[in-house]
């Protein structure tokens, strides 16, 4: 049900029942190597095309799901996701493989929480029993369509980030045993005039700020209430853009952890990257991947998710547009409590 | 059951005017060392021309060609050394490091098209293949073509006449 202005309350507590995450070789070499179910040690995956090896991240990744949560493909009511791609293609090619009811969204690399906001959603209203929330990226693929043919030499400034080749989907179901989703914020769309497609966590973190803050003012919650926070993927100079901004608002983000997927999923420092990871698969490799089994290990109760997404297109930045962004939040808990 | 929605924000709203942001974003940059990628580039474009040059030194030497017969077959040489590079996913990480170093040679555009040749492989020969190869090479002989044009008109006024 609606929550203040723009936040979902779960009454019902959908639960993730279970999830599963497929990454590429550079995820693999980075410190969550050990908490995805797959990884590719090349990035073409034997495909023809970046395109289906990223189509084939993404079915491999709702298999594993589907398998986690020990049920039959026949089991889900509907696949929601989206992804990078023109068309959103990897998305409804691998839906025509899960031969699933579908919903294809859009919403840049916050994708990983719109969709798991959708389907917590659809099962807390009853319009469904068990709903798969899936999204991918790949290096390759977003290189190809945003900005330069891979092997292109050119030089990339430090402010750029690195588009995460890597796949996750989740499985939201009215009962079983997992992780309960809360509540969601869905953001408003943001633009501060930033028009450098090679800084965009400087053109997000506005985004993420504006919907964080929607998030404690519809929940009545304070970031105190989280464990830790993780914004989508900001990295390295987005992020500390943010924390400054939510601090100057009077935010009390010194009451959790504070960080980003995009500075978790690689080792920035050593591994050649810019300021961090990017993409759709950013924040549902970390999310899936890695603060799931965190919250099944115990050593996280409750998380906050603020994946961000840049809104742009190859189009609109080459006419000189500046760079729309969003950003929608998905509280994460362990078991089945709904405490305050 | 949380606290219902509250009604007044307790946190102040995002005052910054979009100048204002753009302007603070600015300073939250990481430093670029225009300095060091010169010197990189430097060193990288000199080496790279070095290279050129010993090469065109062999066509002279154990091939028998004045300098001027032996500049064709080292840029093809050199084409081919970027070609090869690139093929190999060397090129890029080059790039990386070396900036303007390795795009400006004619082994950077070698690399623009080889690039866009192999990344739109996918696509068949001709709509790709064919039809992106000069994606980004495109522009530079649009450009090189235009520069040339009106060097040429200067050069006729105000030079030695079109001689």
């Amino acid at each position: 049900m609606l929550r203040g202005k723009q936040s979902w309350w779960f009454e019902n507590k959908p639960v993730i029942i279970g999830a599963a995450t497929v990454v590429g070789p550079d995820e693999g070499e980075g410190p969550l190597a050990s908490e995805f179910d797959l990884v590719h040690p090349e990035l073409d995956m034997q495909q023809k095309s970046w395109e289906k090896a990223e189509r084939l991240l993404l079915e491999q990744a709702s298999e594993f799901a589907i398998q986690n949560a020990k049920m039959d493909k026949s089991g889900i009511n509907f696949y929601v996701g989206g992804d990078l791609m023109n068309q959103i293609i990897s998305n409804s090619f691998a839906a025509r493989s899960l031969g699933a009811p579908y919903l294809g969204v859009f919403g840049a690399c916050s994708t990983s929480m719109e969709s798991l906001a959708i389907a917590s959603q659809l099962v807390d209203s009853g319009a469904a029993t068990h709903v798969m929330a899936g999204t991918c990226s790949h290096n390759c693929t977003a290189e190809k369509q945003f900005r330069y043919p891979t092997e292109y030499g050119s030089q990339k400034p430090p402010t750029a980030q690195y588009t995460v080749t890597g796949a996750g989907a989740a499985i939201v179901a009215s009962t079983g045993e997992g992780p309960v989703v809360e509540c969601a914020t869905i953001g408003k769309v943001v633009d501060l005039g930033i028009t450098d497609p090679f800084n965009m966590g400087a053109a997000m973190a506005p985004a993420a700020v504006d919907t964080i803050q929607a998030h404690f003012n519809d929940t009545g919650r304070t970031p105190g209430d989280y464990d830790l926070i993780v914004t989508g993927d900001l990295a390295g100079v987005g992020h500390p853009i943010a924390k400054d901004l939510l601090m100057q608002n009077g935010v009390p983000m010194d009451h959790t952890e504070f960080n980003d997927c995009g500075l978790m999923v690689y080792d920035v420092e050593k591994q050649k990257v810019q300021a961090g990871g990017s993409g759709c698969g950013c924040s549902a490799v970390v999310t899936y991947g890695h603060l799931l089994k965190r919250i099944a290990r115990g050593e996280l109760k409750r998380v906050l998710v603020v994946a961000t997404g840049a809104l742009l297109s190859p189009l609109s930045f080459q006419q000189g547009e500046s760079i729309p962004c969003i950003a929608h939040a998905v509280a994460i808990a362990a078991g089945k409590e709904l405490s305050p | 059951m949380a606290s219902k929605g509250n009604t007044s924000s307790p946190y102040k709203k995002m005052s910054m005017s979009p100048k204002e942001y753009q302007a603070f974003a600015k300073e939250k940059e990481p430093p670029r060392s225009v300095l060091g990628n010169c010197v990189k580039a430097f060193l990288v474009g000199g080496s790279i021309c070095l290279v050129g040059q010993a090469i065109s030194e062999l066509f002279v030497h154990l091939m028998n060609m004045t300098p001027e017969e032996a500049s064709n077959p080292t840029v093809a040489v050199l084409i081919l050394i970027s070609v090869i590079l690139t093929s190999l996913g060397v090129y890029d990480k080059l790039a990386q490091f070396a900036g303007a170093g390795s795009a400006v040679p004619v082994t950077g555009f070698a690399n623009s098209m080889c690039s866009a040749a192999l990344e739109h492989r996918s696509e068949g020969l001709v709509l790709g293949v064919g039809g992106n190869m000069f994606k980004l090479a495109g522009a530079v002989i649009v450009y090189g073509t235009v520069a040339a044009f009106f060097v040429g008109i200067a050069h006729l006024i105000l030079g030695t006449g079109g001689q």
